[in-house]
């Protein structure tokens, strides 16, 4: 089996502060980190090789810094990396972006052998689209499954998957063939502990760097801002609830009498709440 | 102290500063288009959303409003999901029916939706951020080689007729508006209760187009073997109860998640939780709220113990009414919520729960004191 996961480089967005006055982003000391959704990804891929064998490609779209997450990748055991980086892929959208990785997944084929499965994240924590992996399959012509809980079974001779996916009201169960990609949803299980071997060998691993050319990419109108059809006009901050919250004064009363107060203060401003609630709700 | 350096998100001012000029094989595309989402023969309430926004989107471009409806034959939701369509505003509605098209499956959806729209040319096409609506706006977008603006905030129409979708970034600290400049149509995903439900039309009247699928079961690779609906597990239709409380890490122990439950299920509502609650297992990852939960829409919503953090704040606020409980006069949810009282939550929501018992059911209340 070769797989491939695609896993990206972000800020921790949880650190990142936004400017009070220029409302611009605050980056400057914020860690980055394997967006949280691809950590998933990557320990499933990791279950399929321990059932199955095979090896794991790791590949990301970044600027040259993104080598610190391809170690990562390596410490939990990943066994080749690749790093697809070059100044002609700034700005891109998720247009740009899929074409990009399908690109270079074509080249990690002709290199290394053709992918069975190539898993992505849900989403990444910046963008925040859930288009990538979607992309990626519709440009590599790859069976499509999206939000994936858990591979129930494969049949390496038949070519086979079965799997369950998440969807609105439930959970589908799908069969499906090689070649597909998978987009993994969050919380189906956790990152391994990368072993010492691991991270020693991490630390010395050639990963591999390509440019647009290395990954076969000859028209570059694809890629990068030419290649987006979506552009970014503006940003700005929202705007700012006008009025702080009316605080029920709590000195000196029981919670009882506070909670009566709420409760007159909900109804005040909610007057159609009350009888509804009334008519379906308590007693 | 030292202002730190501070850069603008990554932002395309010279090419979005471009004169459009939208190439000749586009500039016949007309009308709005709104998906309309049908799963196991329902319509999701996220399309009839949607078509309250595209149909102010239709009004300014003077164009028509169009319902998409696929789904299997011999109508399984396909005809309430049209007359829904109508009901919400829109003028005409293009259906496919297929028995390929009995669950929901990338290929064929993919491609009904694409030969549609290569054959009708809308000008703006909408979707649910759903997770249909996600996987297939991202094929079809790919397909189709055009811009997709995912999860937005607010749609609207500029001067030169081009759709500005405003979607969070950076966590939802800052707001940014995209524009698809030279690809047709321009699509959008909007998750739901972001948008408000439009009113009924008195009198729907429309035009219904069919299509047919152009494909066999033989071509579509992946196959359905089963589907376990939630509701033989725990049903969480949080993102549509009219009254939500939602529990933080304030409340410190699983364990006092019980005053939360109860709050829901004495006034017939629904609960929730912040993140970190998800992450420590005391709480299903389906009801969780924020950016990267659910978005709920109700008209009261409880916040116990919560910060009131951006990744939280983008979830809830459409709520009507906010009432924040936090030990923490400083706290950010008292930034954005109505009622505010300053307490310990893991006391007070048994208060609260009591005083509104007491006030809905007066003269329980009065039989059980005399
Ligand atoms: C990419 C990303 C996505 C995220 N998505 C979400 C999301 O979808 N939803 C979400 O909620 N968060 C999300 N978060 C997390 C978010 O940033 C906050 O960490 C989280 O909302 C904080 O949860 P909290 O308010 O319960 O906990 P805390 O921030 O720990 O706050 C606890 C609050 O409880 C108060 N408190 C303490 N004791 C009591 C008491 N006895 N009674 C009353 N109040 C008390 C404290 O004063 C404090 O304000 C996301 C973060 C990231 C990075």
């Amino acid at each position: 089996m070769h797989i491939v996961v695609c896993i990206k480089q972000v800020p921790d967005s949880a650190q990142i502060r936004v400017h009070p006055v220029t409302n611009t982003i605050m980056r400057q000391g914020v860690p980055t980190i394997i967006n949280p959704y691809d950590l998933f990804a990557l320990e499933e891929a990791f279950k399929v090789r321990d059932c199955h064998g095979g090896a794991i490609t790791v590949l990301t779209m970044g600027p040259p810094m993104a080598e610190q997450a391809m170690r990562k990748a390596l410490t939990y055991g990943a066994d080749r990396a690749i790093l697809l980086t070059d100044r002609h892929f700034a700005g891109s959208d998720t247009l740009a972006t899929s074409f990009a990785i399908a690109q270079a997944i074509v080249k990690i084929g002709d290199s290394f052998g053709a992918p069975d499965i190539v898993f992505t994240g849900k989403q990444t924590i910046d963008g925040d689209t859930a288009q990538v992996g979607p992309g990626i399959a519709k440009r590599l012509d790859l069976q499509q499954l999206t939000y994936i809980t858990k591979i129930a079974s494969i049949d390496r001779h038949a070519r086979e998957i079965t799997v369950e996916r998440r969807s609105e009201g439930g959970t589908q169960m799908l069969k499906s063939k090689f070649p597909c990609l998978i987009t993994m949803l969050e919380g189906v299980n956790s990152i391994r502990r990368g072993s010492l071997d691991n991270a020693l060998r991490a630390a010395r691993f050639p990963i591999l760097k390509w440019s647009a050319a290395d990954a076969g990419i000859e028209d570059l109108a694809n890629c990068g801002l030419r290649g987006s059809p979506t552009v970014v006009k503006r940003v700005f901050a929202p705007t700012a609830r006008a009025q702080k919250a009316m605080q029920i004064d709590t000195t000196d009363k029981t919670a009882g009498h506070v909670a009566d107060e709420v409760v007159a203060s909900i109804f005040t401003n909610q007057p159609s709440l009350e009888g509804e609630l009334s008519s379906n709700g308590s007693a | 102290m030292e202002i730190q350096k501070s850069e603008t998100p990554s932002q395309a001012t010279g090419r979005a500063a471009m004169k459009k000029e939208l190439p000749k094989h586009y500039q016949d595309h007309r009308h709005v288009w709104v998906f309309i989402e049908l799963e196991r023969g329902q319509v999701h309430p996220v399309s009839l959303e949607l078509l309250g926004e595209g149909r102010k989107l239709a009004d300014k471009l003077g164009v028509q409003l169009a319902g998409v409806v696929v789904g299997p034959r011999d109508g399984v939701g396909t005809g309430p999901a049209i007359a829904d369509a109508f009901a919400y505003g829109a003028d005409l509605a293009y259906l496919i029916e297929s028995p390929l098209l009995v669950d929901y499956r990338n290929e064929p959806f993919t491609k009904a939706l694409t030969d549609l729209v290569n054959c009708h040319r809308p000008e703006i096409l909408l979707l649910g951020a759903t997770t249909l609506g996600r996987d297939l706006a991202g094929s079809v977008a790919t397909t189709l080689q055009t811009g997709l603006t995912a999860d937005c905030t607010e749609l609207d129409v500029d001067v030169d007729g081009s759709l500005a979708a405003t979607r969070p970034t950076f966590g939802g600290s800052l707001l940014c508006t995209i524009y698809t400049l030279n690809c047709r149509p321009q699509m959008a995903t909007v998750r739901p209760r972001v948008m408000a439900m439009p009113q009924r039309v008195a009198k729907p009247i429309g035009r219904v187009i069919r299509h047919d699928l152009m494909m066999v079961e033989e071509e579509i690779v992946t196959k359905v073997l089963g589907f376990l609906s939630d509701s033989q597990s725990e049903d969480a239709n949080l993102a549509y109860a009219d009254v939500v409380v939602g529990g933080g890490l304030g409340l410190g122990a699983a364990e006092n998640l019980q005053h939360v439950k109860v709050f829901a299920r004495t006034i017939g509502g629904e609960f929730g939780c912040s993140r970190p609650l998800v992450q420590k297992g005391w709480m299903p990852f389906d009801r969780q709220i924020g950016q990267t939960g659910k978005t709920i829409r109700p008209k009261l919503y409880v916040a116990a113990g919560i910060s009131g953090a951006i990744q939280h704040r983008v979830g809830v606020e459409g709520a009507d009414l906010i009432v924040a409980i936090n030990t923490d006069r400083n706290a950010p949810i008292f930034d954005f919520a109505h009622v505010g009282v300053v307490a310990d939550a893991i006391r007070f929501l048994p208060a609260l729960t009591e005083a509104l018992t007491r006030r809905l059911a007066p003269r329980d209340h009065m039989k059980l004191v005399n």
